[in-house]
Formats: structure tokens, C-alpha cells, sequence
């Protein structure tokens, strides 16, 4: 068991840019943390960001955040990890935080280690454990195919806490970590001291989101988890919240298909026991068990480019056009379609109809137009991007001219809210690899080695 | 007795679980209630395929989560979170037919 009776972990923010107040960050660094962890990315932004290696947060936002986060570290001397730094924990939104942290480094005036650790996987490595039959899909995920592994732009992998104790161990004061389970960063100082892993991985679960768990819930707000010997507890930074035992355990569904068994890198969080206990100024949490598995098993993720899209926003307000809008929708992609024959085919074409189906599509109940003014949203992605805009420019000008049964607005079907009212959005990625990739013993670590750079 | 679910309910949301799956999140307002819909068995996938036009096979889990009063379905996604056609990338915005069912309750 541990020296210290307890490991006390500051989570400042849900996600790094997304702010905190000041007052709740310093009564955090009051109760004397062992460590600053946050989490600085995710997949549900979609695919774009890590196919294309771009941030999904504000250079500005997170230069703030990472910049109170870093003093404080340093006055303290305790480490400050960041888990999926730059979003989506690729080598580009790895060196993209990095180089944050130089510009925060000067103008704090202080020099310091920083544990840069990568989570790109080689694309001849994922090959290589394909062919060994040592990659399996998860649930609702295609099989792997070596055409998907080639498509793919940046591959990485979820790491487990390992590789970032590895950083604590070479005396890193800041640990930037690519793609990471969520809870890693905030369970790697309670392992590294000796604490339970599933009540450490458990916390760490609930921490990432920082205050979106408490009650009510704010996305940009500090919290403080302390792990001890047999439980662990959450409390809040700030007067206007605080964790009760309903919004812990609504927490404990969110974002996850069964909220009993949380598989991550290594093994599995086990609530089959679990027990929430809720008091004035916290929740105490018992009974979280980590079960380790065997092999040793993480998660792939990588995007692949499918094209260049290009939209067109439009609205009708006539009741006779919205009575046939599907008819004429069909009708324009045919007349467009013998336009262009040869290029028609290479293209895909979604027409969002916002007041009809826009937000459930095939799975909207209510399949008639209700309201009295009707979005479209014309959305085409081609092999490039003059393709793209090619299509959308002429579907968009049959729609705005078409002449349907019924018409008395002869003028025009559409009203455009801006000019010019195409916009080419760029490349478009679709997720390619969410699979489960197995991990020779060496390579738990190996895989992510620790770079440190001295700044 | 007929009973709406929203009159029961105190969250009804959806949400990607990945971007492969959608889960949607019932929680119930008190235990009794929580335990008389889990009795009775009134959320299946049958329910819920038919709600959500989509096959059975889609449906990938009904768990009840006692200590929150709660029932969790996860769904295959209609397509994966930001491929081409998506209309919901955090998949945040599909609990509109849960909200409006209704159902038979014994009392």
C-alpha cells in the first residue's frame, strides 16, 4: 500500500481550451494537489481533426488554460499531464501543443522538461499485427482491410498510464501525451504511488469530464479528486455546484455503451461492486475494480480522406414547393445528373432538408414538413474540390430556377441568406481504423516511447 | 395506466458511445418507477428497432443501471460519426422518439 494516505488530482478543465474560472483553479491548488491532469481531446468532433492533423480547439483558449496550468505546476513543483494534447493526439497536434508550451515557457520567463510522448502507431507495424490476426474490430466497426490501413493519414493508439509514469519516472515537470484513454493522465501519479488502479482509472473516468459531472454541470470549471486507500472522493471548485451521488452516477453513463465494464488500454474498469456514497461537500466512490487483461490490448484510431465537399444554404417559405420538396429534390438531381453526365457519377449528394428530417434523417418519426419555412442544405462531396463546387453551383441554380407543379413564385424558390452562397468547405475524412490492436509485453511501453525536450 | 415516458423520466438524452455506436440514456425519476419499467420489461429491442426504423441486429444492448435509475440503449450508428449523409456528429440530438413514447403500465 501507498506511503501517503492520499493522492489528491486537480482537474482544471472538461477539455484543455475549454477555460476555467481562476478562483476555482486557485482553491484547487489550496488543497495542495499531487498533480495538474487534464484532457485535451477526443473523437466526437468527428473525423476531420485527426484525419487532417488539426486542432478542434482555440490555440488561444488552450494557451491559457495550459498557462495558469504550468505555473502552478512549477510553483509547486508537481507535474502537469495533458492526455490527447492538441485534440485528437496525432505527431501534429502533439507538436502543435508543444509549441505552445515553448511560447508559454518565454513568457513565464522559466525553464523546464517537458515528456513529449507520441501515440502514432507505423502504418508497416499495424500491417504486420494484421497479418498476425492480433487486430480486431470492435462492435459496429468494419473489418480491417490493408486498403484501409494504406488510406489512412495518422494512425494512433490509445495509450494506457504506462508511458506517462515512464515521463514522472525521468522527472518530466509537464507530460504531453498524443492519443490517451481519457482517465490515464489523472490515474498515472495515483498508480505510480501505489494506489489502486480501479478506483485510480475509475476517478480519472469521472475527472476528464471535470464538472460536466457535477451538479449543475459546466464544462469550464475546475474539480479536485482525492484517491485513498479503499475509495476515492470528488468535490467542486466553486459554490454554484457540487458532485451528488445522481450526478456521479448519471456521469458514469455517459458517452458508453455499458456502464458496468469499461474496457481500456490493458484491461477492463469493473462496476459490477461499485458504491456511491453522497455527503454535504462530496461523493465518496468505493467498489471500482481495474481487471487487467491478457494480452494486453489498445484501441486504433485513424481517418481516412474521401474527397472535397462543397455546400449551399437556401430556405423556402412557399407551402407549395414544401408540399412536393421531395419530388423536386429528385427531379433537379435528375435534370442536374444529364447536365453533367460525366462528372455526375463521381460525386455524392446529400440534400439536408432542416424542417423536415434534418437532424434524424431515415430515422425521423415525423415524416411530414410541419412549419412554414424549410431549410435546405446542399452538401456534395467530390474526388476535388472543382468537382464539388461544379455540382453544388448547378444544383443549387435548377433548384433556385426549377418550375414545379403548381408554382406561383416564379421568380425564384429560394432564399439565400448569403453571397457568395456556395462555400467549398475542403477535405472531408470518414473514421477508417476503431480497432482493438494487441500489445506484445514490451511494446506496452515501447510503442510510446518518452522524448524529453528541455525548454 | 397510460404513461408517458417524458412524465417519468428526468433525462431522456442520446449520445455517441465512439463513432460507431449511439447510446441513449433513460433516467428514471425515483426507484419505483425505475423498478416497474425494468419489471415489466418494457423497453426491448423490438420497441426500439421499431422507434428508430432500424434492424434488430442494430440493436447492440438494453442494460438497466440501478444506481442510477436507469436504462441504457446502445444502437449501431446509421453511419459511422462524420461519414457522408451524417446529420448528427455527437449524435446528441436522436432522443426525439423515446421523448414522445408512451406505454402501459400496470399500477
Amino acid at each position: 500500500m501507498s506511503e501517503r494516505r492520499r493522492c489528491t488530482i486537480l482537474s482544471p478543465t472538461a477539455i484543455l481550451g475549454y477555460g476555467f474560472p481562476e478562483e476555482s483553479f486557485k482553491r484547487g491548488l489550496k488543497m495542495r494537489p499531487d498533480v495538474i491532469a487534464v484532457d485535451g481531446g477526443s473523437t466526437d468532433p468527428g473525423p476531420y481533426y485527426l484525419g487532417a492533423g488539426k486542432p478542434f480547439t482555440n490555440r488561444e483558449g488552450v494557451k491559457r488554460d495550459l498557462k495558469f496550468m504550468i505555473a502552478a505546476g512549477l510553483d509547486l513543483q508537481i507535474p502537469v499531464i495533458v492526455g490527447t494534447a492538441g485534440g485528437s493526439g496525432a505527431k501534429a497536434h502533439v507538436d502543435w501543443a508543444l509549441d505552445i508550451v515553448r511560447e508559454i515557457s518565454e513568457e513565464l520567463g522559466k525553464s523546464f522538461s517537458v515528456g513529449v510522448i507520441y501515440a502514432d502507431i507505423p502504418k508497416e507495424l499495424v500491417k504486420k499485427k494484421f497479418v498476425e490476426k492480433k487486430i480486431e474490430a470492435l462492435a459496429g466497426v468494419p473489418n480491417l482491410t490493408f486498403e484501409m490501413i494504406e488510406g489512412s493519414t495518422n494512425i494512433v493508439a490509445q495509450m494506457g498510464y504506462e508511458p506517462m509514469i515512464d515521463a514522472l519516472d525521468k522527472g518530466c515537470d509537464v507530460v504531453l501525451a498524443g492519443r490517451a484513454y481519457d482517465p490515464a493522465c489523472f490515474a498515472a501519479v495515483p498508480i505510480r504511488m501505489g494506489f489502486d488502479p480501479g478506483l485510480a482509472m475509475h476517478a480519472g473516468k469521472i475527472l476528464e469530464c471535470a464538472a460536466i459531472a457535477s451538479s449543475p454541470g459546466s464544462g469550464s470549471d475546475s474539480v479536485i479528486g482525492i484517491i485513498e486507500a479503499d475509495h476515492f472522493s470528488l468535490m467542486t471548485l466553486n459554490e454554484e455546484r457540487r458532485f451528488t451521488k445522481e450526478s456521479t452516477c448519471a456521469h458514469t453513463l455517459y458517452e458508453k455503451s455499458d456502464p458496468y465494464h469499461l474496457p481500456g488500454p490493458g484491461g477492463m474498469i469493473n462496476l459490477d461492486e461499485v458504491a456511491f456514497t453522497e455527503f454535504p461537500e462530496t461523493v465518496e466512490v468505493s467498489g471500482s475494480k481495474f481487471i487487467p487483461s491478457d494480452p494486453y490490448t489498445v484501441k486504433l484510431e485513424a481517418a481516412t480522406c474521401v474527397g472535397f465537399r462543397t455546400i449551399s444554404i437556401a430556405a423556402t417559405h412557399d407551402p407549395i414547393m414544401m408540399g412536393q420538396i421531395d419530388s423536386i429534390i429528385e427531379e433537379v438531381k435528375n435534370r442536374v445528373s444529364k447536365l453533367i453526365p460525366d462528372i455526375f457519377d463521381k460525386v455524392k449528394i446529400h440534400i439536408h432538408e432542416y424542417g423536415k428530417n434534418g437532424v434524424m434523417g431515415p430515422w425521423e418519426p415525423e415524416q411530414s414538413v410541419g412549419g412554414h419555412e424549410l431549410v435546405l442544405l446542399i452538401d456534395v462531396l467530390g474526388p476535388d474540390q472543382k468537382t464539388a463546387d461544379s455540382v453544388c453551383s448547378l444544383l443549387r441554380s435548377s433548384l433556385l430556377h426549377f418550375g414545379y407543379d403548381g408554382r406561383v413564385s416564379t421568380a425564384g424558390n429560394l432564399a439565400f441568406p448569403f453571397s457568395p452562397s456556395d462555400i467549398s468547405v475542403g477535405e472531408v475524412y470518414e473514421f477508417s481504423l476503431y480497432h482493438i490492436m494487441e500489445l506484445d509485453e514490451s511494446e506496452i511501453t515501447g510503442l510510446f516511447p518518452v522524448k524529453e525536450v528541455q525548454i | 395506466m397510460r404513461v408517458r415516458l417524458i412524465d417519468v423520466a428526468k433525462v431522456i438524452r442520446s449520445k455517441n458511445a465512439g463513432p460507431f455506436e449511439l447510446t441513449l440514456d433513460i433516467i428514471l425519476k425515483d426507484e419505483e418507477i425505475f423498478q416497474k419499467i425494468k419489471e415489466a420489461r418494457i423497453i426491448t429491442p423490438e420497441l426500439i428497432s421499431h422507434m428508430y426504423h432500424t434492424s434488430i441486429d442494430d440493436i447492440l444492448g438494453i442494460i438497466y443501471f440501478d444506481p442510477a435509475y436507469a436504462v441504457k440503449i446502445t444502437l449501431k450508428r446509421r453511419i459511422p460519426s462524420g461519414s457522408f449523409g451524417e446529420t448528427d456528429i455527437y449524435g446528441a440530438q436522436q432522443h426525439a422518439p423515446l421523448a414522445a413514447m408512451e406505454f402501459e403500465l400496470r399500477v
